[in-house]
């Protein structure tokens, strides 16, 4: 019979973390290999595909950054949030939300204004509309108990529903053909891009100037500080004098805020018209969910597993042609990443030993 | 094993008429918590476990319930060896538990708990079954309490005799008891004496867990003291007086009698009037308190927990809206202000349960240090926080206070009991506030960091400062109030004089008996 042990880690190496999430990773990959190997394909080809579709060749590396972009945004943004322990599963209506507003901007103003002035105010926008979007539950939490895993789950689907309403109602392009489509936005309204890639720089720098600004927040101001208590130990935070209220929106408008600007950076910089949500976001707001947990929660590091993540979006877009693998393939890699991922945090914390016992 | 109480459930295992632990080391990460213990118990008698904070009697109990596995040594029952690997082997030889932190379901009756925890209870409707069989046991034992209460309604000391009562039905011969007075009333107190006397008579064994020497002298037959995981002494409790057993388990002299100098009342600093608050339950907790606390003054509420104690500091601090009345430092109306207002008025605050209130255990020791002070200009500018004036203000904490730690960089979860305790107080007392309210300060720490903590609540009374001690120890009570206010369900009993002769009937006080 064996008998299994947990304990309480005390203490946790840098080192032992590093390992522990290499370990994970490959563990991850691994078992990744064994479903390729179930649903008929080569398990080795399949990932060396994977990994060489996205860094092997510069189209490839070109794309991984492309998809970065929104990650790298909400990813950081998520971060701060998880810090407080607040669950925001709600990244993808926020990035919509952000996206209706800056496309409205973008669709009214653009006309009649230049590039430097509507690209940022479209950006503004998208982060008001994300913001407004993510201070909902906020308010829900604080006010009145409201759970936010269920809240920021269910307003996706709302604001899902309305980007289709405009789409197929209001805003519908009348240059469109009568798809469910808005009219493209001005061309002082779109992004311009690295030339022979799809990289939309301007969103791209902000992220990177975003991950700087969040890193800064959590581990140097006071507001950071205050985060990071209030996840630590709510009486604490409540002891310390934090304003529960306060903190959680401004928490939430960051989270949300920084959402909507991938929104509307999608839409400016790839898109250049508003279509169905599925496609705007891409399901960018749940992936962000993993490369958060896959940075630790530190906004620096979301650089790294963004990139990473939107690695293995673009390597399965590879394989689904080159392996003629079902699209859902990428979903089931970053799920399965995600499971080993956790499973990697609980060694890391506890310590489990195998006895074997004779009887 | 155990008792038999019915027909059927006999369990054929041999009554435990003396366990030895021989040899027993147990290390965690390279450093010792027990090294190499000898001990024995027999039938009949009562031990008592003495030791600080740290000395390892916890661990050493947690080898015997089966908690940890030694490192080396062996236990042995009736002179048979036995190894026991979880608490279900530990409980299936006869050997039970009582927690500090007892483990009992709120919601459920005391009765169900109990059935609960019970080996061999059958699958279906085990409550029923097994009621009469758990209601006579415990008359056997004249326990009294009503075991068809909810668990939630009975008090400290009657969770208590449940806990008792499922260790024992579960045919535990061996007790132990892990401090098991600091959540009583003196009266409780007795009671639990008197119920473990009996036990004795009836051929159990008892290991006593404490730090209190009194106890242990009044209710032990023989002490084992521990230091740094050692065996530093053996004694019989006839033979041995408290001074001795102190300087056994703390390796000097220890001034049990604080010098508290006479120092005359200056002007009022602390005004409370008529104060009501309500409780989680929406109950008032606190009905209509009035008192004053001047410079120099240490001001004690003795009572037992949940009397309104917890409600009527949250209130003074500000984590709590209180219904009406007023709450004035030196004149100011601070009554339902936000808490770092009230912090920033002077009021500091050693909350009770320091881990769950007073740190963010997972933050680095210095980031702790400044807690509720993030706010100050001292320690931020602007948006920032000076990190590098926070971490000079850390070490310079550390070493006024005489925090035990490697460095200023470790999360403070993994610093003891005492030494977190000690950077609150530190942390709460360092600016010199005009008011310090503490709650429970030296509940759960060993002598050494208690004497510690007082004296320096003293010094800080001959500073100047205006304390409210909030404590359920008496003994603290006494040695450091000038005057002690009783309450009992949300009112003062009286308010005492520290020379006061009714000082004597305060426990009758706190069972809400006497008022003056």
């Amino acid at each position: 019979m064996v008998r299994i042990k947990v304990t309480d880690r005390e203490s946790i190496s840098r080192k032992r973390s590093v390992m522990t999430l290499i370990v994970s990773l490959i563990a991850g990959i691994t078992a990744m290999g064994l479903i390729f190997l179930m649903s008929g394909a080569n398990p080795f080809y399949a990932i060396f595909k994977i990994f060489s579709g996205s860094f092997g060749s510069r189209y490839g590396i070109m794309e991984t950054i492309t998809k970065a972009i929104p990650l790298i945004l909400i990813g950081s943004g998520l971060a701060v949030a998880y810090r407080a322990k607040f669950w925001n599963i709600g990244a993808e209506g926020q990035l919509l939300a952000g996206a209706i507003a800056g496309t409205w901007v973008g669709l009214n103003w653009g006309p009649h204004l230049p590039s430097y002035l509507i690209v940022p105010l479209m950006f503004i926008f998208g982060f008001a509309g994300g913001a407004f979007w993510g201070a909902i539950p906020a308010i829900l939490k604080i006010r009145y108990s409201v759970n936010e895993v269920i809240s920021t789950l269910m307003l996706n689907y709302i604001c899902a529903e309305i980007l289709t309403f405009l789409i197929v109602g209001p805003w519908k392009g009348k240059t469109k053909f009568g798809y469910p489509y808005t009219d493209d936005l001005p061309a002082s309204a779109i992004l311009s891009t690295i030339s022979g890639t799809r990289i939309h720089y301007v969103t791209l720098l902000l992220g990177i100037f975003t991950v700087i600004i969040l890193g800064i927040v959590i581990y140097k101001t006071r507001f950071g500080y205050e985060v990071r208590v209030i996840g630590e130990n709510t009486h604490a935070a409540h002891y310390a004098g934090i304003n529960f209220f306060k903190a959680t929106v401004i928490i939430m408008v960051i989270s949300g805020g920084v959402a909507g600007m991938a929104g509307i950076g999608e839409v400016a910089g790839l898109h250049h018209y508003l279509l169905y949500p599925g496609s705007v976001s891409s399901g960018y707001g749940f992936t962000a969910i993993i490369v958060a947990w896959l940075a630790k929660l530190n906004p620096f590091f979301v650089i790294l597993s963004g990139l990473f993540f939107a690695g293995i979006l673009v390597g399965g877009d590879a394989i689904q042609i080159s392996l003629g693998l079902p699209a859902a393939t990428v979903q089931v890699f970053n799920g399965t990443l995600l499971v080993f991922l956790i499973m990697g945090d609980y060694f890391l914390k506890n310590k489990v030993t195998l006895k074997w016992a004779k009887d | 094993m155990g008792v038999v109480f019915s027909e059927g459930l006999v369990d054929f295992m041999e009554k435990i008429k003396q366990l030895e632990m021989v040899g027993i080391s147990k290390s965690f990460h390279g450093i010792p918590a027990n090294d190499d213990i000898h001990l024995t118990i027999n039938s009949g008698e009562i031990l008592g476990l003495l030791g600080e904070n740290g000395a390892g009697k916890t661990t050493l109990m947690n080898i015997l319930y089966g908690l940890y596995q030694p490192d080396s040594g062996q236990i042995k029952i009736n002179g048979q060896r036995v190894k026991i690997r979880t608490p279900q082997e530990s409980m299936a030889v006869g050997i039970g538990m009582v927690h500090q932190h007892f483990a009992l379901i709120q919601p459920h009756s005391a009765v169900e708990n109990i059935v609960l925890g019970y080996q061999h209870a059958p699958l279906f409707f085990p409550q029923k079954k097994i009621r009469d069989d758990v209601l006579a046991f415990s008359k056997k034992f004249n326990f009294d309490i009503d075991l068809n209460k909810q668990v939630w309604q009975l008090s400290a000391g009657e969770q208590q005799r449940v806990e008792i009562i499922k260790a024992l039905f579960n045919g535990a011969d061996l007790l132990i008891l892990d401090e098991p007075t600091s959540v009583l009333t003196p009266q409780e107190t007795q009671d639990l004496f008197v119920i473990l006397n009996r036990m004795k008579q009836e051929g159990h064994l008892i290991i006593l867990i404490s730090h209190k020497l009194d106890e242990i002298t009044e209710l032990c037959d023989r002490v084992t003291v521990l230091q740094k995981g050692r065996i530093v002494g053996h004694a019989d409790t006839k033979d041995v007086d408290k001074r001795a057993l102190a300087r056994m388990m703390i390796g000097r002299d220890v001034i049990f009698n604080i010098e508290r100098e006479e120092i005359p009342r200056s002007e009022k600093v602390l005004s409370v009037t008529n104060l009501v608050v309500k409780g989680d339950k929406g109950i008032s907790m606190v009905k209509g308190i009035t008192f004053d606390i001047h410079k120099n003054e240490i001001f004690g509420i003795a009572g037992v927990s949940g009397n309104g104690q917890r409600e009527l500091v949250e209130a003074i601090t500000g984590l709590r809206k209180s219904e009406s009345g007023e709450v004035r430092i030196s004149g100011t109306d601070i009554t339902n202000q936000p808490p770092d207002k009230i912090y920033n008025k002077g009021i500091s605050h050693v909350p009770e349960e320091r881990i769950k209130f007073g740190i963010a255990p997972g933050l680095y020791l210095y980031e702790n240090a400044i807690l509720k002070q993030q706010r100050s200009d001292k320690f931020s500018s602007r948006m920032f926080l000076a990190y590098k004036g926070i971490k000079e203000h850390a070490r310079s904490l550390v070493d006024a206070f005489q925090v035990a730690t490697p460095s200023i960089f470790i999360q403070t979860k993994n610093l003891s009991g005492g030494n977190i305790q000690k950077l609150i107080l530190g942390r709460e007392i360092d600016g010199k506030p005009p008011v310090l309210v503490a709650s429970h300060p030296t509940y759960g720490l060993d002598v050494g960091a208690t004497e510690y903590l007082r004296k320096q609540l003293l010094q800080r009374r001959k500073e100047g400062g205006a304390i409210l001690l909030v404590s359920e120890d008496l003994e603290e009570i006494s040695e450091l109030c000038d005057r002690i206010a009783v309450i009992f369900q949300g009112q003062f009993m009286g308010i005492l004089e520290a020379d006061d002769p009714n000082i004597k009937d305060i426990g009758l006080m706190m069972a809400g008996t006497l008022q003056l």
